[in-house]
């Protein structure tokens, strides 16, 4: 029940922030930020307590489960479960909740509880994409976490607010239209087989189709699920959304909704259709290959600061691209990795350029240069996430880009080397960034505070968690590496090992 | 392994990962809580740590050397960092003959350039960033050499690679400076990529990533002259001639000169340029099995050495003349990694980081006394005025050129000759090369010498260095004379006491050669290293008309400049790689792909458009599109 209740407390705290927003502003951040903290700690608990919660059953290691009829009729229920995957992303939308209510405080100054009530509940429909285990169930709260994010970036945003959040919209709608008819494809055949109406993730596993049925069927999935990745060439939505999106929104935007589209891959368009998932990868992995290098030099292109690092997104979820359908359990393990260390490590970045923008008062890099004099503070976070971003060794993102070359070599040496030389142009951005902004001569003189108790303690326990991913990632890869090990089509590691 | 020990000490040997986390310590003080340290306070730390980190060093060195030979090797794990598919790297330390004169090498010419730095930085407003670099570096590059696999050794590696962007871009506000610092950190990433493939090669075919593991089984799955081993061999390779600068990626390290003179030195001396001599020194088994990558090291280094020294005698830029000595020495570890003299590139290794440590800080204070002044045909006459950096100079330069008998270089060097010769491997072609360097070595270190130190006084000098800048270059003066007394051939006295130390981590080359033959070419190499001595008085002391003349023709100027541009890579590279990125990546700055979104959409408003017009609300044009739609449509069905 725990499940419920952690989704349940955001999707009743956002109401309670709009309507006591009369009271006074600070009413809905402090509430936003109490229900965020509440899910934070229980999922910790569970975190803390998850040999003693586990249950193995014949689906996998479970460590909380929860299933409630919701329309018998059709075989729909309320169905939750977590298991070691879906924690790990539940903690990761939980802490970046946290830090995004913490970026929007001094941002926000209209309508703050309007848009406390969006941001809590986009995450609780990412909570719940995280969470369900019945297709129909899942296709709602991907719906749930459209509509506030569209009111986050045309309400709050910034100059082109409007045409961002209509493009991000047509396009995420356009996908989630090619899944859900995928889903329904789906249900269909499954019924014809078994007589039996059922959204249910674990029954329809084991359906059997024809080849051609289960290729499209995967695309459909695949569609949705590369548009939010997203994937080259259904990125073009990004970068517009992500610049106009206020602090809050991108932090969610880059750090979550961007990994429910990886989550939705491993958890549901590869273990569904296995063999045609296989099928296909050599051309997924050449679209991550190419998101790679593509996203890095457009990266590198950049003349607003916010884009550059909207268009750094596209290069690192290449890499999770790839790890994916290279159909294997160290390259899996290692995008699972870049989700975790890319959420984290994008999300400080947008925090960054969010509060410089917000004491500049422009995102134009031309126009910047020589900061570190003035804000050396600032520089040297800058510079830490940077640094991150390029995939230094004692970074998660390392860890997460290495484990994904080594998986990938094994299946194909050419699409590696590409992938590789995609560290290369994370540098060259990377250094432009700095570079542009923080070294450099100033080309302006700007007279602006340095970063604040609030943004060091926020960004500080980000870094702790990068340095900690980069140097110690073997707990997380272990609790990830249970639940991974029961999805399909993912091969396993005796299989690699013996093939050595 | 530690086994069991009568004399010292394991409890020793355990100390040895304060080694590189001393330093680490060091690093984390001044950048979290230097803001409330003084600056006497800030090089307390940032020096203390680095001399720590030493006293640690020379430590277990001791009780290492005092255990042997009832100790080969050393292993300290710290924790498992990774454990997937039997990829399980470790934070963990193997100390062997090898990392251990690598470890007390950085240690103490680092903790010497630290000092240096504490007196000739302090006028700085960036102290404390500058000694947390600092420390940062040092720690990664012990990192790096102590790794017992290769995954930590690429943390450090890629560590050293970021303190030297860093470093080289320390004062931020210069343009010139940032480029250059790019520049350092993009090409040696170029050969990081190689180095990366190389590590998934390894460990897809061999299973691990633990360096000594991974020699083990690479001896017993692969043959000799195996394409894998080959391939491998050659991505190592790939990632050693960026990190130490070697062609075709030399081109960062002489605009790497943009930082401040502690950085060069420790860059050139103790860390980051030594890295690839290290990597290959590491894995030399690999080499051995692939004889192809093993002659391409000697190719690259016997050439590398070539071109940099050319580019060194024409150089006007007083550090740029040191940075390609740099290369051109690093060519001559190259070389004798490639024809198996890997104990002799250690030695080399270990002379030249007393004597560049040594020149490059001379260098800094000529410059500082001078006002920041670069240019040596701007300089003169300083031997009276500065003696301290004079003599200490003149003991670097006669090193480096290798100085018979009693300097450092000159064992160091004349050993890698008759290696390069002698070596069943080596060949005449090698030891040419070798010998030809030795001579442009000669010329272009004491061209520095004549035209910096000596003639007539051309500008006035500034404040003089205290003694903790005086006393690291005393000490590394004493340094680049005494430390070759530990290998003297068996011509000259027969003290093999360096190439016996290493032997059991670096085999030694079972080359077939008579005594008279070995001491004739000594005679030639010392020959070589005076008559450049000499050639250098003439040219650019005595009688300086014999150098411009020919320099003033056509042919001459032209050659002049073209190696004052370093060959032309920079061009070349520029012209192949760099515009072309910067065209496409400007080109297709708004994505070319939005672009085709956006033609959709608006042939789709155009449609919309086209459509809308129909919808007048006028009674009789809807009737008569009806009629003629009516009539089209009967038409075509009599008609069809």
């Amino acid at each position: 029940m725990i499940l419920a209740w952690l989704i349940l407390l955001l999707l009743a705290a956002g109401p309670l922030a709009w309507l006591l927003d009369r009271r006074g502003s600070q009413w809905p951040r402090w509430i936003a930020l109490g229900a965020l903290a509440i899910d934070l700690v229980l999922t910790l608990i569970l975190w803390i307590e998850r040999d003693a919660q586990a249950s193995i059953s014949s689906q996998g290691v479970r460590l909380a489960d929860l299933s409630l009829p919701w329309i018998p009729r059709f075989g729909i229920g309320v169905h939750l479960t977590l298991d070691g995957f879906s924690l790990l992303l539940v903690l990761l939308t939980l802490f970046l909740g946290v830090t995004a209510v913490v970026a929007s405080w001094t941002e926000i100054k209209e309508h703050v509880g309007f848009f406390h009530f969006n941001l809590l509940w986009v995450l609780a429909g990412v909570l719940g994409v995280f969470l369900a285990m019945d297709l129909f169930l899942f296709f709602v709260f991907w719906e749930v976490m459209l509509v506030p994010m569209y009111f986050l970036i045309s309400v709050w945003g910034h100059e082109h607010r409007v045409y961002a959040a209509v493009k991000f919209f047509l396009f995420t709608q356009a996908g989630s239209l090619l899944m859900l008819i995928a889903i329904l494809g789906l249900v269909f055949i499954h019924a014809q087989q078994t007589d039996m109406v059922t959204f249910d993730y674990q029954q329809l596993l084991d359906t059997k189709m024809d080849r051609t049925v289960a290729m499209w069927l995967m695309l459909g999935f695949f569609a949705a699920f590369a548009v939010k990745l997203p994937a080259v060439p259904f990125h073009v939505w990004l970068p517009d959304a992500h610049t106009e999106a206020p602090t809050g929104g991108s932090v969610i935007l880059a750090g979550l909704l961007l990994k429910t589209g990886a989550y939705g891959m491993i958890r549901f368009a590869v273990p569904l259709f296995p063999e045609a998932a296989q099928t296909f990868a050599p051309v997924a992995m050449t679209l991550g290959a190419i998101g790679i290098l593509y996203g890095g030099m457009l990266a590198f292109a950049q003349t607003d600061l916010k884009r550059l690092v909207a268009y750094s997104s596209i290069n690192h979820l290449g890499f999770v691209l790839l790890g994916i359908f290279s159909g294997n359990a160290i390259a899996l393990k290692g995008s699972v990795m870049q989700m975790i260390a890319h959420g984290i490590t994008t999300g400080a970045l947008f925090i960054l350029v969010g509060a410089l923008q917000e004491r500049l008062g422009t995102r134009d890099m031309r126009r910047m240069g020589g900061l570190w004099t003035t804000v050396p503070g600032f520089g040297a976070v800058m510079l830490v996430f940077a640094i991150a971003s390029l995939g230094l060794p004692g970074s998660g993102n390392f860890i997460g880009e290495f484990l994904v070359l080594l998986g990938t070599y094994r299946v194909n040496v050419l699409v590696t080397v590409l992938a590789a030389l995609g560290l290369v142009v994370s540098v060259i951005y990377s250094l432009a960034l700095i570079q542009q902004t923080f070294h450099g001569s100033a080309n302006e003189s700007w007279a602006v505070p340095d970063l604040s108790m609030r943004y060091l303690v926020t960004l500080g326990s980000m870094i702790a968690v990068q340095v900690w991913l980069g140097l110690s990632p073997q707990p997380v890869l272990d609790i990830a590496g249970k639940a991974l090990e029961n999805l399909r089509g993912f091969g396993n590691e005796a299989a690699i090992v013996s093939r050595r | 392994m530690p086994t069991q020990c009568p004399v010292c000490g394991d409890e020793m040997l355990d100390l040895l990962w304060l080694v590189p986390a001393v330093p680490l310590i060091g690093f984390l003080v001044l950048a979290l809580a230097g803001g409330w340290l003084s600056r006497g306070m800030i090089a307390l730390v940032g020096v203390g740590s680095t001399g720590l980190s030493m006293g640690v060093a020379w430590l277990v060195g001791i009780a290492f050397i005092a255990s042997a030979p009832s100790i080969q090797t050393y292993d300290q794990t710290l924790w498992t960092r990774l454990d997937v598919s039997g990829l399980a790297p470790t934070i963990g330390f193997y100390l062997d003959p090898l990392s251990l004169v690598m470890m007390l090498v950085i240690t103490l010419v680092g903790f010497l350039i630290h000092l240096y730095s504490a007196e000739f930085m302090i006028g700085d407003e960036g102290y404390r960033r500058f000694f947390a670099y600092m420390n940062l570096f040092v720690a990664a590059m012990l990192t790096l050499v102590l790794a017992d696999n290769l995954l930590l050794l690429y943390l450090g590696w890629e560590g050293v690679g970021l303190c030297s962007y860093l470093l080289i871009g320390f004062w931020y506000r210069e343009p010139a400076n940032g480029a250059a610092a790019q520049k350092a950190f993009i090409v040696t990433r170029l050969g990081d990529v190689a180095l990366a493939i190389g590590l998934l090669l390894l460990f897809t075919h061999l299973g691990t990533l633990n360096i000594q593991d991974l020699m083990r089984r690479a001896i017993e799955q692969w043959p000799v002259g195996s394409g894998l081993a080959a391939i491998t061999a050659f991505l190592l390779l790939g990632g050693a001639v960026g990190k130490s600068a070697q062609l075709p990626l030399q081109t960062w390290l002489p605009d790497a000169m943009a930082g401040p003179t502690p950085v060069s030195a420790l860059i050139h001396a103790a860390t980051m340029v030594t890295a690839g001599m290290y990597l290959i020194a590491r894995t030399h088994v690999l080499y051995s099995l692939a004889p192809t990558a093993q002659t391409a090291v000697a190719v690259i280094g016997a050439v590398t050495l070539l071109l940099a020294s050319c580019s060194a005698l024409v150089q006007r830029d007083f550090k740029r003349v040191l940075a390609y000595s740099t290369i051109s020495q690093i060519g001559y570890m190259f070389l004798a990694l490639g024809v198996g003299a890997w104990a002799a590139a250690l030695f080399h290794f270990t002379t030249h980081a007393f004597f560049k440590a040594l020149l490059f800080l001379a260098a800094g204070v000529v410059i500082q006394s001078l006002h920041e002044e670069h240019d040596i045909y701007r300089m003169g006459g300083l031997r009276k005025l500065l003696p301290v950096p004079f003599w200490t100079f003149l003991i670097g330069a006669a090193s480096l050129a290798g100085f018979p008998l009693v300097t450092a270089g000159f064992y160091s060097k004349d050993w890698i000759l008759w290696e390069a010769w002698a070596s069943p491997t080596g060949s005449a072609w090698f030891w040419g090369a070798g010998l030809i360097g030795a001579l442009l070595t000669a010329i272009y270190s004491f061209r520095l010498v004549f035209l910096v130190f000596f003639g007539e006084l051309k500008t006035a000098i500034g404040p003089k260095p205290g003694w903790v800048m005086k006393f690291p270059l005393v000490t590394l003066a004493g340094g680049a004379l005494v430390v070759g007394f530990l290998q003297i051939p068996r011509t000259l006295g027969d003290v093999p006491i360096f190439g016996e130390f290493v032997a059991s981590a670096l085999p030694s080359v079972m080359g077939t050669s008579s005594v008279t033959m070995e001491f004739a070419f000594q005679v030639l190499t010392m020959v070589m290293a005076l008559l450049g001595i000499f050639v250098a008085y003439v040219l650019f002391l005595r009688r300086p008309s014999l150098i411009d003349t020919p320099l003033a023709t056509v042919w001459g100027s032209a050659l002049s400049r073209f190696w004052f541009a370093g060959w032309g890579f920079d061009r070349l590279y520029d012209l192949l790689f760099v515009h072309p990125f910067l065209w496409v990546a400007q080109a297709n700055k708004d994505d070319l792909i939005d672009r085709g979104y956006a033609s959709l959409a608006w042939l789709i408003r155009e449609f919309f458009a086209v459509l809308h017009r129909t919808q007048t609300g006028q009674v009789r044009w809807y009737a008569a599109v009806l009629a003629g739609g009516s009539v089209a449509i009967v038409a075509l069905a009599v008609l069809s």
